[in-house]
């Protein structure tokens, strides 16, 4: 291991060991702000683990996690199945979404890529409602647990932790170099031996795998859940804007966004509850405009011109 | 260096853009140790010819076998395992990564796959062989024109490719570097390397290759050493542009 590593999950350790305290030093308000910032920091992780090295803005986030949500609703209320069977088997239903997703979109680049996929996503949540409402009755799907808040933040923590230890790990093997190498030049991605079809649709199952999870870890929270709410658009678009704002090319990025962003959202739905679609993409709009890196691009490019 | 059998063996080869005809009906075989040149007007197929061969493109009609393995209907990148590297006409390097991560870009995905330290000595020697050995850890936007094209070459040897296509390598050089340029290439043959070369310019053409094609409008209209090729009437009518 080189010693930048080493410095790393040093600095990784000590900022998960004061992530698990949280919950014994903080109050329940926060501690709901602290969990709603550990499914966005699991959640923009993994979907910049399939974003940042290939440019694909993916809008499918809230169909995983609606997977996670919905699947853990409707097993418990419906027939009685237990939250720890739910749990394990969304992550895989969405990994099976997201490989016929990306079979689906391997020929599309840029902005049809985006499209489809929140085209996707919204035709999987009329199209579960829609079967919920004529089929299944439309009566709620109840998630009751007795977990607390904690319990789920520490769920969520776990969960974001395994995202980065793959993110490291997929970072230093020849996947996530063939995806930087994808993302810089397609074309010569292939002509060097690289399946580019099967490594874009790796990584794209690992990020709905995470988010099936966390939409799974997460469903106690609602304790009633309606599937056009937990196949979320917002989400995936929140998501997305968290992850740009911290900078998608390392891996501790969206982590930096997610912060300051779950504050600052916190805030706006409380005092415009009704104009959030408007704050959405004013943020959005602002982000692009100004910090296309992200704010780990901002420090990196300043730290760059002090050594100079 | 003695040439030997044919490695690469293109059969009534065509592509077919709409109406047009960019590759007609092309046959021609390429031996181990031999430098193939292609040469022809602008337009007439041979940066398709490459991209047929490398798979950037799929043929309408034909075959192509290297080494008794049949590429026609494969995917680039399991043409490229099989062994093809190329370099492209208008020169394609990674512009985000370093110039090593560039060379073992080349390397780690090949038939024989390097990786680790492996792929960093492997990928530094290359870089030293192709005078690039100081600028390894720079970024590529601090490259000449002329060390870019090196590194493209780099990334191509990188796989130890059994044929390379090198697209109009030497597009662009001034006449100092071209050289250089002729020099590099000229060197990789004597290493035995077995290469289709797509070149406008004739005295590389000359110096360099064993034998040569020349296309029109898409058909192969003559095949020989490049002396023989250079004289024969038709072909010089096609340079002259009423064939
Ligand atoms: N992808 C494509 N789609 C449509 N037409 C194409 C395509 N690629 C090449 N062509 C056409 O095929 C013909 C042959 O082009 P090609 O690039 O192979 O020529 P070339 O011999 O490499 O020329 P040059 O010396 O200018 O590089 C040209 O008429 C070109 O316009
Ligand atoms: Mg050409």
């Amino acid at each position: 291991m080189k010693l930048a590593e080493v410095r790393n999950l040093a600095v990784g350790i000590v900022v998960a060991l004061l992530a698990i305290a949280v919950p014994l030093v903080s109050d329940g308000y926060w501690l709901s702000i602290a969990t709603t910032a550990m499914m966005y920091i699991a959640l923009s992780t993994s979907w910049a683990l399939f974003s940042g090295p290939t440019h694909l803005i993916a809008l499918s986030t809230g169909a995983f996690f609606g997977i996670g949500g919905y699947l853990v609703g409707t097993g418990m209320s419906d027939y009685e199945l237990d939250f720890w069977l739910m749990a394990a088997v969304a992550p895989f239903v969405a990994m099976f979404l997201a490989l016929l997703i990306g079979l689906a979109t391997l020929r599309l680049s840029g902005v049809y890529f985006v499209i489809f996929t929140l085209g996707l996503a919204e035709m999987i949540r009329n199209l579960v409602s829609w079967i919920q409402n004529n089929f299944l009755g439309s009566r709620g799907l109840y998630v009751l647990t007795d977990f607390t808040d904690a319990h789920i933040y520490w769920m969520l923590l776990a969960v974001a932790i395994v995202v980065f230890l793959t993110g490291w790990w997929i970072n230093r093997s020849r996947l996530g170099f063939a995806l930087r190498i994808i993302g810089n030049d397609e074309e010569v991605a292939k002509h060097v031996g690289i399946d580019t079809a099967w490594s874009k649709v790796t990584l794209f199952m690992t990020t709905g795998f995470f988010a099936a999870l966390v939409g799974a870890i997460v469903a106690p929270r609602y304790s009633y859940i309606e599937p056009n709410v937990v196949f979320s658009p917002q989400l995936s678009f929140l998501v997305v804007i968290m992850a740009l704002l911290g900078g998608v090319h390392r891996l501790w990025g969206p982590l930096v966004g997610v912060i300051p962003f779950t504050l600052m959202w916190e805030a706006i739905t409380i005092f415009f509850p009704s104009s959030t679609t408007l704050f959405l993409g004013i943020s959005f709009l602002l982000i692009v405009y100004l910090i296309p890196n992200g704010f780990v691009g901002m420090f990196e490019s300043g730290l760059a011109r002090l050594r100079r | 260096m003695m040439q030997g059998e044919p490695i690469l063996k293109i059969s009534n080869l065509s592509k077919r853009f709409g109406g047009l005809v960019a590759v007609d009906d092309l046959t021609f075989n390429v031996r181990e140790h031999e430098v193939m040149g292609i040469i022809g007007p602008n337009g007439s197929g041979k940066s398709t010819t490459l991209n047929l061969i490398s798979g950037a493109l799929r043929a309408s009609d034909g075959m192509i076998v290297l080494e008794g393995q049949d590429l026609t209907v494969l995917p680039p990148h399991k043409i490229a395992r099989a062994g093809v590297a190329r370099t492209f006409q208008l020169v394609r390097i990674l512009p985000k990564l370093s110039v090593i991560e560039n060379v073992i870009a080349g390397a780690a995905f090949a038939s024989k796959p390097r990786w680790g330290g492996e792929a960093e000595l492997f990928a530094s020697a290359l870089l030293e062989r192709l005078e690039l050995g100081d600028k390894k850890h720079l970024g590529v936007d601090s490259l000449t024109y002329i060390d870019q094209k090196r590194l493209e070459l780099a990334r191509a040897l990188a796989s130890e490719p059994e044929i390379l296509l090198l697209d109009e390598w030497l597009a662009g050089l001034n006449p100092s570097e071209l050289q250089i340029g002729i020099e590099l290439i000229s060197r990789l043959r004597n290493e035995g390397r077995t290469i289709i070369l797509v070149e406008h310019v004739m005295d590389a053409i000359r110096s360099l290759c064993d034998r040569c094609v020349v296309m029109n409008s898409g058909k192969k209209i003559a095949e020989g050493t490049p002396a023989e090729v250079l004289s024969d009437p038709e072909v010089v009518r096609a340079y002259l542009g009423d064939g």
